[in-house]
Parts: structure tokens; sequence; C-alpha cells
């Protein structure tokens, strides 16, 4: 049984956790205005809220609910479009109307449930990375901007204190949502987390769910799956022994939104908005990530340059592997089927160690790089005395760059070294051509993307000497 | 005024094509289409779909009731493959089943045996082996081989454009319920709803009134659901009809990515010759179109291409011809623009070439060639100009010497980083080129209570064509917004339309609507003249009272209905417009076949990443002639909208087939189309408000397909800051300009270096 409340709605549903929440809402529900564009969370017609009480707060982010389990909604408020609107129209809906940010109108109810839960953030700057998981075919953005603009105004003078009062004050969102929170913990005494999982069967284990229900649509809708949101333990963010231990099924907006992972990668922010868009870094786990074992997965190749390892456990033994020896082969991974990962640890850098992070593709946000690549460095008196390069796109599984690591381990940092280096890491991948670029693109990206790092990281490296060696066009 | 659909969209209640309630009994299609994109069908085993859960019919072309064929302005294309197939995602089995999910894993259950034979996915390849879906077409004008010998000089070249996906966010689909007397009726995302009752009478062997189909909205078409809606609603007609139950058919993302054509990719060979001065004297070009495995509407498109081979320039001598080369991809279609897009591509490649030799800048050779009115184009119509207007108030408006001065500055103080610059004029002949067409009828009827019914055969799918049609109506009867309801469009109250498509249906539903608008409101004050005892013209409607020489009588709106009711004169009128003045001779391949053309400059700046090859687009500068706009609203979002899907087009929209005619680029994982951070981060957009008569409704200019080419300018603009930074570089004229060309065109000794090593 999986209840939870909808909209406005308390339900307790038999049906299966595994079909998406998308279908439920339309099919089961009826409830019509969320619309279904690719079913692959790229376009974000789907888009729905999902509130979970945090800390006596309730927290609500966006999420695309055709890559959502009906089974992660156990608990939880979903909200759609229906559950947002008013006899007339909300400031949000009005500001679209006005600046004829509508044409077709498929995916505005979208946009609109991305705004909504823009206007219920905490904390808020940018009202456009709300809905940079929402595609518009017709209207080439401006509008949507301008509407956009006019809600960010509407906050202005927002007291932080309760952002639920305040949206229900603006009239954002309709009154009911004052009474969710009691709601919401009254179903929490009915929907305990498993607390664990106890028994090793063949079934798979669900983190945000958001490659799953890309690559294996039909087969997840009819499995059993256990949801590993629901066990307790594996959404913190902590210190240990000079270790950052992060939980299993923390996503990556509880890791941008970490003050432990900011501290340590101030570029956290900037490097997560090349990678997919809100609603996806709201649902995805990192260690989803991990275990998808996608070559050219982001947050692999990111945390792969960290000396990163993994937590395995079965519900008895546990063991610990680096990420750097968990993939043994295109989609193979050191894991057996009843293990999962609950815990990813890396040891939290030193003073004075560097990090860069890279990635091209053929849209610069909201999708798959062609090349990706991390670097952890120290360098001590212009001596490199530690680093860790990693890269995607360019081999079967997601790469530590061994080889070019090694070469550059005690070298004097040059432009001359990294050209070397650049030689080196061109013999120890094996790219394809695919749609995401050629072999030969791919390679020679690599390249510019490992100069890049040092460009960015390094001052002194001057990029007219780093590529004068090669440009007699 | 705002879009009236804004209300209902915003609040997520609008009705597409899924969100219909569905009547108990209905069952839904999916389809067995052919994984081989050319071969003889050898044997299909049907006998595990039957026996698949849920499954209520298997169908294949044998059980088709009428004839087995879709193709509309050539019949070459079956709704079911018979004896071959010829495209990856041709349809080759029906299987109708309880629920969609049930229906698609029978459908995976059917075994087909194909033998593969030859495929052809290259234009050139199937022109040489005489695989053309109609004899080319030679559009001339003047002689191009006596002109030669007059130019200073003279450029050949290649230039390739690839096709683009539609990606409607609203995919096809179509539901077909059997009515009583052997009739169906459909509800289609379509933007041709005869097209769709042409289609499916065809296939079922009825009568075209036996069929009706009723379109509310689309989540979008662009094209893609002009001729190609029909294939979903022809084979859920026939599952309604065999089975006696509603049918129902919503493809999947993936599924319409697959079976559906998209815009035409072209490759063609130009010749330029130019003056010392500059002025262009003579052009040739050699169009081979990628029509895909059947015409569809590729003949169309390709006479398109030849109207606007010159674009917005007028030059004296040009030989122009097409070839429409049939391949074994699926069957390519209309996209705003309708090869339009294609023909400007290849003159503006030419020029930039022209420009790379003689060392100047593109600007010079566009801004010097430039129509004037009473220029003629090379199809005989004599042009009535703005683009010489439009380029100079870029020039002005913008600052464009400053731009152009910040731009080398900024080239000269960075490296790594450069940008580009180029313009892009544009002129856009509006009407469809086929003559015929170009014709509309709208049906008005005013209730008693003085509210108004209107219905046209414009289908709206965003454009806005029902807000400006409400437009015309409030307008001409001086009433209020809230009287009047547009319907939905159905071929049972509106017969015979043309498509929504060509930019045209404003004007042709909007015309037709002003019309019978016009000759009710004669009757209502003529009534008004009788009982108020005054002669009619002494009298007018205002703010919905009856005005005796501007001053307010005692009869308003719905006392005028009232009145004219009792009397029994006739509160609904339908009324028909065609166009005036068209015409085109295509043994001849001169005339006038356009009402009028739409001008407008663009000026687009790009930032080129010369270290990744990744590049933001800074702005875009535009003076579009809209005539009069009507309603600036809709008018400015549909160029802005097409300004982003025409750089789309020119950038991150990569198509891909391989060898095997299989499509690569399937889904909106590995086909990217643009999201909100890759658009130029300014839009400026001022419109040259004419105020010149034309045939337009309310003089206002379509504005559909034009703004679309305006994108073009984003490929010349990067290929600008890519010769910034390798001064030796000639990236080739092929689109679209991906971040990977980008990076391969900014060091081609490097790639090559690679490439031999590897």
């Amino acid at each position: 049984m999986i209840k939870f409340i909808l909209n406005d709605k308390e339900i307790s549903t038999e049906a299966s956790s595994g079909m998406t929440l998308l279908d439920f809402i339309r099919y089961d529900r009826h409830l019509s205005g969320t619309k279904i564009g690719c079913r692959e969370g790229d376009c974000g017609a789907c888009t729905i809220l999902v509130g979970q009480l945090k800390n006596d707060e309730i927290d609500y982010r966006s999420a695309t609910s055709c890559l959502m389990p009906l089974g992660n909604a156990n608990g939880k408020h979903i909200v759609t479009v229906e559950g947002i609107n008013f006899a007339g129209l909300n400031p949000i809906q009005q500001s679209m109307s006005d600046e004829g940010a509508t044409q077709c109108g498929f995916c505005t109810p979208g946009f609109v449930v991305s705004l909504t839960g823009f206007c219920m953030q905490k904390n808020y700057n940018d009202v456009i990375s709300s809905i940079d998981g929402n595609i518009c075919r017709c209207t080439g953005y401006k509008s949507i901007e301008r509407a956009a603009m006019k809600i960010s105004e509407l906050l202005k003078d927002r007291n932080e204190i309760n952002v639920i009062d305040f949206a229900i004050k603006k009239k954002i969102i309709p009154e009911y949502f004052s009474t969710i929170k009691k709601r919401l913990f009254d179903l929490s005494l009915h929907v305990n987390g498993s607390g664990g999982i106890n028994k090793i069967d063949s079934s798979v284990f669900v983190g945000g769910g958001t490659d799953l229900y890309v690559q294996k649509h039909e087969e997840m809708v009819h499995s059993v799956s256990h949801y590993l949101s629901d066990i307790m333990g594996m959404n913190g963010i902590r210190e240990e022994n000079g270790k950052c231990i992060v939980g299993g099924s923390v996503t990556v907006t509880d890791l941008i939104e970490s003050s432990i992972i900011r501290k340590i990668f101030p570029h956290f922010l900037k490097y997560s908005k090349l990678v997919s868009s809100t609603p996806i870094r709201n649902m995805a786990t990192l260690g989803g990530n991990f275990v998808n074992a996608s070559p050219i997965g982001d947050y692999t190749v990111y945390f792969l340059a960290l000396n990163t390892s993994v937590l395995l456990k079965d519900g008895k033994k546990s063991r610990e592997v680096l990420l750097k020896d968990f993939y043994k082969g295109y989609k193979s991974l050191d894991k057996l089927p009843g293990e999962y990962i609950s815990e990813i640890h890396f040891p939290i850098p030193g003073q004075g160690t560097l990090f860069n992070f890279e990635k091209v593709s053929k849209r610069t946000n909201l999708d798959i790089a062609s090349v990706n690549s991390a670097i952890q460095i120290t360098v001590k008196n212009e001596i490199i005395i530690n680093v860790n390069v990693s890269a995607g796109g360019v081999g079967p599984i997601p790469m530590f760059l061994n080889r070019t690591s090694e070469f550059l381990n005690g070298k004097k940092l040059s432009e001359s070294i990294i050209q070397e280096a650049c030689l080196i890491a061109g013999e120890e991948i094996s790219p394809i051509s695919d749609s995401r670029g050629s072999a030969t693109y791919k390679r020679f990206l690599l390249q510019q993307l490992i100069k890049a790092h040092f460009i960015s990281l390094f001052q002194s490296i001057r990029p007219e000497k780093l590529q004068s060696a090669y440009e007699e066009y | 005024m705002r879009n009236i659909d804004s209300f209902t969209h915003t609040k997520g209640e609008s009705v597409y094509l899924d969100d219909i309630p569905l009547i108990a009994g209905t069952l839904f299609a999916a389809v067995y289409d052919s994984p081989v994109a050319h071969g003889k069908i050898i044997n299909i085993d049907l006998s595990e779909a039957k026996s698949s859960k849920g499954v209520v019919g298997v169908f294949t072309y044998k059980d088709i009731p009428g004839e087995n064929q879709v193709g509309g302005i050539i019949a070459d294309e079956e709704l079911l493959a018979e004896k071959h197939v010829h495209f990856c995602g041709m349809p080759m089995v029906l299987v109708i089943a309880e629920s969609p999910e049930l229906a698609r894993a029978a459908a995976k259950k059917v075994k087909a045996e194909i033998q593969v034979l030859h495929i052809i996915t290259d234009p050139r390849e199937a022109k040489e082996k005489n695989e053309l879906i109609v004899p080319p077409r030679t559009f001339k004008c003047g002689e191009t081989g006596q002109a030669w010998k007059n130019c200073a000089y003279v450029f050949e070249g290649r230039a390739d454009s690839n096709g683009q996906e539609h990606l409607y966010i609203e995919t096809q689909g179509a539901y077909a319920v059997p009515q009583e007397n052997n009739s169906i009726k459909i509800f289609s995302s379509t933007q041709g709803p005869t097209a769709v009752q042409r289609c499916c009478s065809r296939v079922l062997g009825y009568s075209m009134h036996q069929i009706e189909v009723d379109v509310t909205r689309l989540g979008g078409g662009f094209g893609g659901k002009e001729d190609q809606a029909n294939v979903w609603a022809a084979l859920c007609a026939m599952g309604a009809s065999l089975l006696k139950r509603p049918v129902k058919f919503s493809l999947d993302r993936m599924e319409d990515m697959r079976m559906t054509g998209k815009r035409h990719p072209y490759s063609s060979d130009y010749k330029i010759g130019l003056d010392r001065n500059y002025k262009i004297l003579a052009y040739e070009v050699d169009f081979y179109q990628n029509a895909g495995a059947s015409a569809d509407l590729s003949p169309a498109v390709l006479e398109r291409t030849l109207f606007h081979c010159t674009n917005s320039y007028f030059i004296p001598n040009v030989k122009a011809t097409a070839w429409s080369c049939r391949t074994n991809l699926p069957p390519n279609t209309a996209f705003r623009g309708f090869g339009g897009p294609q023909g400007m591509f290849v003159i503006e490649s030419a020029i930039a070439h022209a420009a790379d030799e003689l060392g100047i800048s593109s600007s010079e050779i566009q801004k010097k060639n430039l129509l004037k009115t009473g220029d003629t184009f090379p199809y005989g119509q004599i042009a009535e100009s703005e683009a010489n207007e439009c380029w100079s108030k870029a020039e002005e408006l913008y600052g464009i010497e400053k731009l152009k001065s910040d731009i080398e500055k900024y080239n000269k103080e960075n490296f790594q980083s450069k940008k580009g610059m180029a313009f892009m004029p544009i002129c856009f002949g509006i009407s469809f080129t086929k003559t015929l067409m170009n014709q509309a009828r709208s049906l008005v009827h005013i209730y008693t209570d003085g509210s108004i019914s209107i219905s046209t055969g414009a289908v709206e799918m965003g454009q806005g064509v029902n807000t400006k049609i409400l437009q015309v109506a409030s307008q001409t009867f001086s009433v209020s917004t809230d009287r009047i309801k547009i319907n939905t469009t159905n071929t049972s109250r509106i017969a015979n339309t043309s498509p929504s498509a060509a930019s045209a249906t404003a004007d042709l539903n909007g015309r037709a609507t002003q019309m019978a608008c016009d000759a009710l409101l004669q009757r209502l004050l003529q009534i008004a003249a009788d009982e108020l005892k005054v002669s009619p013209d002494q009298l007018t409607l205002k703010r919905e009272v009856v005005c005796i020489k501007g001053i307010e009588s005692d009869i308003d709106w719905k006392k005028l209905v009232m009145l004219a009711y009792v009397k029994r004169i006739s509160l609904s009128e339908h009324a028909h417009y065609a166009t005036p003045e068209i015409n085109f001779d295509a043994s001849k391949e001169k005339g006038h076949p356009f009402a009028y053309h739409v001008y407008g400059t663009a000026v687009i700046t790009v930032t080129v990443d010369c270290l990744r090859g990744t590049y933001e687009f800074e702005s875009i500068k535009v003076i579009h002639d809209a005539g009069s706009s009507m309603n600036q609203i809709v008018d400015r979002g549909q160029c802005e909208g097409g300004i982003v899907q025409g750089i789309g087009w020119m950038t991150m929209e990569e198509i891909i087939y391989d060898k095997e005619g299989k499509l690569r680029s399937n889904a909106l994982s590995t086909y990217k189309v643009p999201d909100i951070y890759s658009v130029p981060k300014e839009i400026q957009l001022h419109f040259l408000n004419t105020g010149k008569d034309n045939l337009a409704v309310f003089r206002s200019k379509a504005v559909g397909e034009p703004p679309l080419m305006y994108g073009i300018g984003a490929f010349f603009a990067l290929r600008n800051a890519i010769i910034a930074f390798n001064t030796s570089a000639r990236p080739s004229f092929s689109s679209p300009m991906t971040p990977e060309k980008v990076l391969m065109n900014l060091y081609p000794k490097k790639i090559l270096e690679i490439e031999s090593k590897n």
C-alpha cells in the first residue's frame, strides 16, 4: 500500500509501486494538466512538486514525474498544476499570460509548476535555474524569461521565516498548503521507512530512478524494487576523520545545498549546473550515478579524481571498494546483485589542493557529455606533488587516467609537460564515434579539456604557449 | 491583446488529444514498424502477437477496407507495407489491444523476415541512380551562360544543410470513434483536418461525408502535422471501422521520432559570379533534396526552395535546378520555412565563400545586392521590397559600426575567445505556392443572447491564430471579446480546408471571418436603420451600441440581435475568401505566386570558446517587416520562437542516420533543441510598421515562418568567429555547426594529425 497526499487529497493505493507517478496522475487520477513529452526527463512537461518533511518543515522540490516511481511518492506531498490552481490565475500564471509566455501551451503547466516550486524555496536566487529542466519549442524562452523576472520580483519583500505562509499570502498557492505539514506528519506514522534491507533477493535497487526509468522503462514498471530513499540513515552528509561521507541515497541537490560540500568545493554549484537539470538533480542520487556505470557519468568522473571509495552492503556484510576499481568493463561492476551502495567516502583535500571539472556537450546544459574530465592536483614550489585525472566518454567505463596522472606526478609544472600529458592521455583512451561526437573529436576534446584544467587552475600557464606547439594551422 | 488560450494553458486545462476523456470500450493501437530501411518482405509471423495478452485485433495491409494508400501529392505511400519496406520505421502491422501498454507489448512479438536490399541515405547517390520523386525543375532568368564572362570573380562550391526534427512537445496522435450509419468521428492532432478526412476516406473506402475530423488544438506542429498526422488517424479509423469500437493511438516520443519525417536535408552545388563592385551578376545552383522514401510534400517543398534561392537579393542571371531524391529515410515533410531556409542557406554560403576569397565581409556583398521595389524575382513577380529599409534601419538603430569595432577590439585583446557577427536579411513569399490552396471559409453564428461562435479552417497550434480571428470579429462588430468563442476546427462545419500552414492561416481564415462578420454587420445595420428610420450609411456599431452619425442610439448589440431574430433575418453567415491577384504557370515557371513578401534583417553575434569549441550567442537584433502588426504579443512571440528554432537548426540540432538508415538521434537525450540557457542572451526586435496596404488580414503581415530564417545567421556568425581565431580556416558550409564542428574547424591541422595516428 502506497500512501501520500496528492494536491489536497490523501491517497492510498494498491497500484504497482513501479509504475511512474506520471501514469498514476494522468490515467489513474485523471489529472491531465501534467503532460507527457518525452518520458525520459528531458522536457519537463510532466514536472510536479514533491514535498517532504525535513527538520519540521516541508521542503518542496520539482521532479519529472515520468521518471519517478510511484513507490518514491510514499509519505510525500505531490503537487500537480491542478493543486496550484485558483478560480482565477495565480501571479505566476498571470505573468505568463501577460508576457505571452505560452503559445501552444503544452509545456506551460510544467513551467508553472517549476516556477511555483521556485517560490517555495527557502534559499532562492536564480529564477531561471528553476526552469532549466523545461523545454519549450514555441516561444524561444524570452517571454518566459520576462515572466520569470516578474515572479522573482514578487519574492523581494519576503520574510524568510515561512516560505509556505508567504506563498499562501501572495496567493501563489492555495490555502490548503498550510495544512500539509500536519497531514504529512500524520502520514509518516503510517509509512515508516523500512529501516534497512535485510533480505537479499533479485529485486532492483532504485535510487532516484532517473536513469533506470529511461533505460528500462517497461521492466521497471513491473519490477519489485527496493526504494533506497526509504532506508533510514542513507541521507546524510558528514565529516569524519578527514573524510567526507555521503549517504547512498543523497541527491545531487542535497550535495549542492550541503555546507560541507560547498566548503570543500567552492564551485560545486557551477559544475553542477552543467549536469542535467534542476528536477533531475532533485531526484538523482550520487550512488545511482556510480552504479549506473555510464562511461560518461558526470559525477562518477568528478568523484573518480577524489580517491573516492564506495561502501557496499547486502544487509549483512559490508565492504569498501575504491571507485576506480569499481568498474570492470562496460556497465560491469565489482558488485553482487544483492549489494547496494550505502555510503560514499572521499578524503577531504588539504589546503592548497586544487580541483577542476570540465564538460563539453552538444548543448551546454541538460545534455550528456561528449567528453568530461576532472582533476585534483597539488603543486608545491612549481612541482606537481599529487595529481589525479579522470575522464568520461573516452572508453567503455568512466576512466581514471592512471598513466597520465602518474606521468604528471613529480613533474615541474610547465606548458610542455601538459602537452606531453595530453599525448599520454591519448594513448590510454579508446573513444568510439556516436551521436555525441566522432572518436577523433573526443580524442582532441580530451586534450583540450586537460589543457583547460591547467589554464583554469594556474595563472602561470599561458594559453598562447600551450596551444602554439600545435598551431601551424 | 493576450493569447486567448493563455488562461487554460497556464492552468493546465487546455485539452489536447491525449486529454480527451475516453469513451468506455476504447481500444489502443500500436504498430510494428520496419527495422530495415529497404527490403523485401519474405514473411510476417503474427501468431505470437495475436495470442498476446489483451490483443483484440492484429491487422496487415490485407485487412485495409479501402485503398492501401496515404500519398497526398503523389500516390506513392502505403499505409502498411505490402511487398517491400522503404524506410526504418515504416508501419507494417497494426495491433489493437485493451491498453496502450498491451498493444505495444504485442507489437513487439511480431516476427518479420525481411531480405535487405541496397539502402540509400545520400540524395546525391539517389540522383545518380535516377531515384527521383518528380522530374527536376528549373527556375531561370537572364542567361547565366552569357553572364559568367562579365564577372570579375566566380566561385564554386558545395553547401549542405541537415534536417530538423519538429519536436512538437505533444507527439502525433488520433482517436477514432465509430458513429451510426457507417460514419466515424476522428479527433486528430493535425494541421490539416481535410487531409486527414481525405486520407481516412480513401483507406476505409468511405465517402468524405462519412468522416468527421475534429481538432481542438495542437501542442505544436511546425509543419510536422501537416501531412504526417494522416497515417495515425488512418490506422485508428481502420481499427475503429473493423472492430466497431473507439481506437486511440498517441505515439510515444521514440515512435514519433523514428517513424515520422523531418525537415529535408539538402546537398547543393553553387556557382556565383560578381563584378568588380561586388554586384552579383550570375548564380547557378543545383539542389539535391533528400526526400526520403516517398513524396509526401517534397515536390512542394522543392518548389519553395527554388522560389527562395536568391533570398532577398536581386540577381539578373539565375539558373536554379532542384532534384527531389528518393532515399530510404522516413518521408521528409513540411517544416516551418518549407524549403525556403534550405535555399537561403546556399546563397548565403555562396556569398560567404566569395567574401572569404575577396577578403571582405559578407555584409558588403549582401548590402549591395538587396532587392529594390520594381526588381524582378527569377520567377517573374515584381518585388515590393522593404529589404533596404530593414537593413538600413538595423544599421542605424543597433549601432552596427560600433558593434563591429567592439568585436574587432575584443578579438585583438583575447586569444582564447573570439566573437563573430553576421547579417541575415530575409525575404519570404506569403501564399501557398499551389494557387488553388489559397482559399478559406468562415462560419459565424450570432445567438439570440448576443454571443457569437466562429468556426474556420484554421488550426490553433500556438501561433495565436484563434486570438487573431477573435480580434477580427470583435473589431468588425465592435463587441467585447467575451462574447466571442472560437470553435474547434471541424470538417463538418467547415469543409475542404487548406492546412494551417504556409504562414497564411490568419490571412486566409481571418479574411474569410472578416467577410462573414461584414455581411452580418450590414444586415444588422439595415435592421437598425429600419427601426430608427434613418439610412443605414449613417449607422455604425461602437462598443456594442448602434450610433447614428457617431451618436449613441438606444439600440445596443443584444437588442439589435433580438430585433433581427424577431424579423426572421439570418444571424448566421458562411463566407468564402480566395486570395486575389495570385497566379503561377508551372510550365513556364513564371507568375505572381505570392500575395506579398515579408522582409527583415537580423544581426547576430556569438562568442566562441576557442579552447573547448563551445559558444554562446550574445545577441540577435532584428528589424522585421510586420506590415501593421495587429497583435504585438503574438507577433513578437512568433518572431522570437522562430529565431530560436532557426538557430537550433543551424547549431545543436543534429539529425543522425547511420548507413543502415537507422535514426541514431532518436530521443531527446540524443537530439538537442535549444533550452533556456542556449538562446541568445538578448533578442532585440523592432517592427518595421510600414502602414502600406497589402493583402494581409488587417494589413498585419504573416509572421509564422519568416523569422526562422534569421537563425541562419547563427551559422555564419560562428564561422566568422572561427576565422577570427584561425585566419586560414575555411569551415565548410555544412550545418549544423555543433561544438564538435567548431572545434574541428578551429584546429583542422591538429585534427588531421590525430586522424592519421588513429
